[in-house]
């Protein structure tokens, strides 16, 4: 009922989230059937009818130990599950020459690219299969960047400069609300990704961006070398 | 000595009929019940407002932009339409009131205070005064807190986690006294929470009639315990942060603010030190409270009562130590982020051990269902749905999707209104017969529960589907998104249920004040029950026994005991056999 309500992902490590997600999704789903299915029988056979008497029990030790160990142990799989993807989508910015620097405001998303002061709000141009770095801060309040369709989530602190990253693996135009309460202008404060084929990129860097300073897309060379596939090997 | 008591017993009887005004009887009380009943009254009536304001809050979010029916009367210049600003309002003093206004005063304060001395045997709390002033200080921060809706700027909308710098700079938000005293309300009333939580600690340790040791409490009793130890060391941090704050606002220091070289994170490290530990504190005594209903009920001894003791004690210790799983993407060292995925699944076991014990004592019983009974159910299973939702937040590469999503929202509902406020029900139609001398009327309480229990459902379940969705928590209007529009029907749904939970507490209300008044004279113990509290009058008087107090011979849950004919056997009835003296 819920794991197909998720919206597209179109990220390089969304595909490990939602994959967690569907198995976290199982196996909860599976506990509760199991939890609420027991805890019907049990209320219609053993409703109070005439003649019943209780079982007078105090409780069983193995059940006691079962239902301890057995819990522990899908948890302690579902975290040795979790750790390595979190460390690889957190911990770790796989190598790249692509920043974008982002200075959240209330109530704007303002982004701007090395090498050049012109400041594009609310719209973010990267290309396809590249990782990205980004570079976050704010100049007021914290704000949270947040692109579903990446599955991409972290909050924006002013004071310090948060150094995340993200890798498109299909083009399109993705929203960019912002997730943490930043005022009364909170609902709306909203930018879009957008995100290119190498080709296009380099027009609109070619039109937007200082020439010399502008991060190169991909040079023809790179095209090839830098496919999907190897994007993946690196982390 | 059992003379003197019986004087002072006989004296103070006499005193509370003819000396005692009604000042000291029905506002400055040092009894204990009196005082529990202050906090349920406290409890219930800003349950209303708190209530109402959710009601705004889904109108604005299911048909954005349109006057809110009867809201016209107090936002003249829009005719009733919310301003985003009012909207982020309504929402923290929604989330505000319930937590500490709604859920802390009826659970610990009036329950807490009813139960602890009634279910020990004691004659009241070891610091009565002391218990006088906690509920008092608890009303002064009430009326602190209800003043900030009548300030210029408005009441404190930065959400029930003021978050910093949002709420530790005035420009930031617009609100200026709002939040100010929203600082002093939460200061005020960690003060009272202390006071009860020093008088709950030191009346469990000290204060229990002959007999009762520790493992022969009942497990509300150990919860409250436990509840208590939480809010005395938990408190504490709260009441420091909102100082913080406050200073930060009004006298230029920068705990929180980086232009002055202060630290946002510090203030969520302080409010989530605090707030983990709280969501125990909630959920803990409605935990105590299922475990007592359950049994009787079930007309059958509570399945694994040490495991159900010893799990509590763990969650207590373990809550904090899990704290940073609201922080995951807060900017906190993401190797901190791990650490404490690892402590957040482990506390899901002693809650996974006590949903299999209550199961546990579900199988052979002999199940009654009264409303008390209904309730209890209803928050074991809804327990469970609050408790599976959570693993999704505990594993960190999840969270990075869901956190700041209505399946937050989705899960923080299960646990305090599914958990908590069913447990509160529980409670309310358990004991009011012992409380004001009444029985409720089962034909309203039935209506009242089913109607909690189906709109309840389908108000918060599809905010699980809109949260994978992405739909962000406290935004104003979800359709200012692409991604988010084709879900707006979900709103309308989630909108039009909570609208019909509303109206379904209408029984709850006509039954609470005509049973009040009119109700059934309440038997000495009309659930054939074990516990003490069931010995004493109904309602008890001052002191609650007479002469002598009760002597403990068994545990709580003796119910279809060999050892007796009835199929109950109260904690307090002498051995039947020698052999019986020995069992607990």
């Amino acid at each position: 009922m819920l794991d197909w309500w998720l919206p597209e992902n179109v990220s390089t490590y969304g595909q490990e989230i939602d994959w967690l997600f569907h198995l976290i999704y199982y196996v909860t789903g599976a506990t509760f059937v199991l939890v609420f299915v027991t805890m019907l029988v049990f209320i219609v056979i053993y409703r109070d009818r005439p003649g019943r008497t209780a079982r007078y029990t105090h409780g069983s030790t193995p059940l006691e130990i079962a239902w301890t160990i057995v819990p522990a142990v899908i948890l302690v799989i579902l975290t040795f599950l979790s750790v390595p993807a979190w460390s690889r989508i957190k911990m770790h910015v796989p190598p790249t020459d692509f920043d974008v620097f982002v200075t959240a405001k209330q109530f704007n998303w303002q982004v701007t690219y090395p090498g050049t002061d012109q400041v594009f709000l609310d719209e973010m141009h990267v290309p396809v299969n590249r990782v990205v770095r980004v570079h976050l801060r704010s100049q007021d309040v914290i704000h949270s960047f947040f692109v579903p369709q990446f599955r991409m989530k972290q909050d924006v602190v002013p004071g310090r400069e948060i150094v995340q990253w993200f890798e498109v693996t299909k083009p399109g135009k993705y929203e960019l609300p912002c997730a943490e309460l930043c005022g009364f202008g909170h609902s709306g404060m909203r930018g879009w990704i957008y995100v290119h084929t190498p080709d296009e990129y380099a027009k609109w860097a070619a039109e937007n961006l200082t020439a010399q300073a502008a991060p190169a897309a991909t040079t023809p060379g790179e095209k090839t070398a830098e496919p999907k596939k190897e994007g993946k090997g690196k982390k | 000595m059992s003379a003197t008591s019986a004087t002072t017993h006989a004296h103070v009887q006499h005193a509370g009929h003819h000396e005692l005004g009604f000042v000291r009887t029905y506002i400055f009380s040092t009894d204990h019940k009196m005082i529990a009943r202050q906090f349920l009254f406290l409890g219930l009536f800003m349950m209303i407002i708190g209530g109402l304001l959710a009601l705004v809050v889904r109108w604005q979010l299911a048909w954005p932009e349109t006057a809110v029916p009867g809201l016209g009367v107090i936002l003249t210049e829009t005719g009733g339409i919310l301003e985003p600003s009012q909207y982020n309002m309504a929402f923290t003093m929604h989330a505000t009131i319930m937590i500490f206004f709604v859920i802390m005063p009826i659970l610990a304060g009036a329950f807490g205070n009813f139960c602890i001395p009634l279910m020990i045997g004691a004659r009241d709390m070891a610091f009565p005064f002391l218990n006088m002033l906690s509920f008092s200080v608890a009303a002064l921060a009430g009326v602190l807190m209800l003043a900030g809706f009548f300030v210029p700027g408005g009441h404190a909308a930065a959400g029930w986690t003021s978050y910093a710098p949002l709420s530790a700079v005035p420009e930031y938000t617009g609100v200026n006294w709002g939040q100010n005293l929203w600082c002093i309300s939460l200061f005020v009333l960690g003060v009272s929470s202390m006071m009860g939580a020093i008088n709950y600690i030191t009346t469990i340790i000290n204060m229990r009639a002959p007999g009762m040791k520790l493992f022969r409490m009942p497990l509300v009793v150990w919860s409250l315990f436990i509840t208590a130890i939480l809010l005395l060391l938990a408190l504490p941090v709260l009441t420091s942060g909102v100082a913080m704050l406050l200073f930060d606002r009004t006298l230029g220091t920068s705990w929180f603010k980086p232009s002055g070289g202060g630290e946002p994170l510090l203030w969520q490290h302080l409010f989530w030190y605090f707030g983990h530990p709280e969501v125990y504190i909630l959920i803990l005594p409605a935990m105590g409270i299922a475990s007592e209903i359950l049994p009787v009920f079930c007309r059958k001894p509570i399945f694994g009562y040490h495991a159900m003791a010893f799990s509590m004690i763990s969650i207590a210790f373990l809550s904090w130590v899990v704290y940073g799983h609201h922080m995951f993407v807060s900017g906190m060292s993401p190797a901190l982020g791990m650490a404490f995925t690892v402590t957040t699944m482990i506390i899901a076991v002693p809650s996974a051990i006590k949903t299999f014990n209550w199961l546990g004592t579900l199988w052979g019983a002999r199940i009654q269902f009264t409303v008390p009974m209904l309730n209890a159910l209803a928050f074991v299973s809804m327990f469970v749905i609050g408790g599976l939702s959570g693993i999704f937040m505990a594993s960190t590469p999840v969270d990075i999707y869901i956190q700041d999503t209505y399946f937050i929202v989705a899960h923080i509902h299960y646990v305090v209104f599914g958990g908590s406020i069913f447990g509160a029900f529980a409670a309310i139609y358990y004991w009011f017969p012992k409380m004001f001398g009444r029985m409720t009327n089962p034909v309203l309480g039935h209506l009242h529960f089913w109607a909690t229990f189906v709109f309840f459902n389908l108000t918060f379940f599809p905010m699980h589907i809109i949260g994978v969705g992405g739909q962000m928590r406290r935004i104003y209007n979800p359709m200012q998104y692409e991604f988010l529009q084709h879900q707006q029907p979900w709103n309308v749904f989630i909108t039009v249920s909570a609208l019909c939970l509303g109206l379904g507490q209408i029984p709850f209300v006509i039954n609470f004040f005509w049973s009040l008044f009119a109700g059934k004279k309440a038997p000495l113990n009309p659930w054939n029950a074990n516990t003490l509290e069931w010995t004493a009058p109904s309602p008890p008087p001052h002191l609650n026994w007479g002469p002598t107090l009760p002597t403990v011979h068994r545990g709580p849950y003796e119910y279809s005991s060999p050892e007796s004919k009835a199929d109950w056997l109260p904690q307090n009835a002498p051995p039947v056999t020698a052999a019986g003296a020995r069992r607990h």
